[in-house]
């Protein structure tokens, strides 16, 4: 019997389409077993109405610590098996994200706005001065994010090669050994853990320095191995996700360029909805997000038994035909969209107010800069990112 | 016929998709990020935007209710 459980993630038919599974799964079996990468099972839930109820659900968290939840990678140390994972899981985790969410509100994000669109225009001198073809993700994608979140964090950007190392280690699905990601693990530690000494040293006007102060503050809000955690979780998840998600975003919209892109180009007014389009559509966001299931409960009829790992695939709920009209499309004046693509619930992202305002002016400048924009290579020959629990294409190669 | 906006505080995680949607209407508090209404009954002119709002919130904290 157990070698009929389809294996998990499916492989996608391109990098921009959606593996078959998910419209079949969604019409004639909602929770259904997947084998993980590590050989463990798991259930895959894929209906819109249920992955949101899931997640909105306090009860159950991304923690994976218990020794009977899944394995969902084929090393340790990753960001969901990790002892601190607890720390944003548990009852602590109300107090934690009310104190890290005044630095992502709308407020402090737009006020980044000006030095975001100055970064854009820098990598995308940058990216012109190469010539053509180019590659819009290692130009652009890539160290746009980095540069943002090294900065509202206070960290030195030059050490961004490091950085990308040690996220792909922590987002590991199974293209590092355990040897590997043990070693980035140590190292991204001694890193953090120097860097917040230096901090203290020489406090600057920056999201760790502030942080530092709270655990020096003694006052039991913040510990100074939960700062650690932070930190690197924050350049963790601020980067790789956004960074993949420029690339994609641009690669949809030149897809189809006279219903998309040159739409965009004559109406700017439809660079929001777009932005959010696309991250409905992705197709390879992740591997989706996991949900230890401490106590029994029913999903879309079907009993769940305590001690399951669920995961609650984001993708698929955001092309849910019941939710969404002509589900599949791309529309640009998708309003109100409240895709899943940030989660849903007490979970839902952090700095999604931040990765918006990333998204949308990267769109805003590259559209001013290279209204021209086309891929160089047809949508096919377009490669997805595997071995990650993020996904993205390897190399976008467009013109202008 | 009224509109009101309600905000289930506790339920807030301060996504601030609220304050992108409807800023005329929707702010943060700086500490926390928490929701704040503006305008708890919202000028006919900002009610779209509202209602899209809502539809939006991760968190599903806001609600609209008609009196
Ligand atoms: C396009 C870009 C991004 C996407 C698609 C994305 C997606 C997500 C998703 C789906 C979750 C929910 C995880 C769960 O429920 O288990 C999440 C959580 C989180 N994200 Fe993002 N994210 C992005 C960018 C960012 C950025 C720029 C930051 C900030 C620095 C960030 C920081 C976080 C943090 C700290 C959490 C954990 C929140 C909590 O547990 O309360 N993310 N993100
Ligand atoms: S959108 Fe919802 S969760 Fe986000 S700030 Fe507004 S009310 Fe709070």
């Amino acid at each position: 019997m157990t070698d009929t459980v389809p294996t998990y993630p499916f492989a996608r038919p391109t990098a921009l389409d959606p593996p078959a599974e998910w419209e079949q799964l969604r019409s004639e079996c909602p929770v259904s077993k997947v084998r993980m990468v590590t050989g463990d099972e798991a259930l895959l839930i894929t209906r819109y109405n249920d992955v949101r109820e899931l997640l909105a659900d306090p009860r159950f968290t991304h923690s994976l610590t218990e020794a009977g939840a899944a394995q969902i990678s084929t090393s340790e140390d990753g960001i969901f098996n990790r002892d601190e994972a607890t720390m944003t899981a548990g009852p602590n985790h109300q107090r934690w994200r009310r104190m890290m969410n005044k630095s992502f509100t709308v407020k402090r994000v737009n006020a980044m706005r000006p030095r975001i669109a100055e970064i854009a225009n820098q990598l995308i001198d940058e990216l012109i001065a190469g010539g053509q073809p180019g590659d819009l993700q290692s130009a652009l994608g890539f160290p746009l994010p980095v540069f943002v979140i090294c900065e509202l964090l206070g960290v030195d950007p030059n050490y961004r090669d490091k950085f990308s190392h040690w996220s792909d280690a922590m987002l590991n699905l199974d293209k590092f050994s355990q040897a590997e990601t043990a070693k980035a693990a140590m190292e991204f530690q001694e890193f953090m853990v120097q860097h917040v000494l230096d901090k203290r040293a020489a406090p600057g006007d920056d999201l760790l320095s502030e942080l530092a102060a709270i655990v020096d503050s003694q006052d039991g809000r913040m510990t100074e191995a939960e700062l650690v955690y932070t930190a690197q979780g924050l350049l963790v998840a601020g980067h790789e996700t956004t960074a993949n998600m420029i690339g994609k975003m641009v690669a949809m919209l030149l897809a189809d360029r006279p219903n998309r892109w040159d739409r965009l180009v004559a109406d700017r007014g439809l660079i929001n909805p777009a932005v959010e389009e696309t991250l409905r559509l992705d197709a390879s966001s992740s591997i989706d997000l996991p949900r230890y299931i401490s106590e029994d409960i029913e999903i879309a009829g079907c009993p769940i038994k305590a001690g399951t790992t669920v995961m609650a695939s984001l993708s698929s709920g955001n092309r849910d035909e019941t939710v969404y009209d002509d589900a599949a499309e791309l529309r640009l004046d998708r309003v109100p969209n409240p895709h899943l693509a940030f989660g849903a619930g007490p979970h839902s992202c952090l700095g999604q107010a931040l990765a918006r305002t990333e998204l949308q002016v990267t769109l805003t400048v590259l559209l001013d800069r290279l209204p021209t924009l086309e891929l160089a290579v047809p949508v096919e020959e377009l490669r997805r990112r595997t071995g990650l629990i993020v996904g993205g294409i390897e190399e976008v190669p467009v013109r202008w | 016929m009224v509109t009101r906006i309600e905000l289930d505080e506790p339920k807030c995680i301060a996504a601030g998709q609220c304050v992108m949607t409807a800023p005329d209407v929707f702010d943060q508090r700086d500490e926390d990020g928490v929701a704040i209404i503006l305008e708890p009954v919202p000028a006919p002119e900002h009610l779209d935007a509202v209602r899209d709002a809502v539809a939006v919130c991760p968190a599903a904290a806001l609600q609209l209710i008609e009196t």
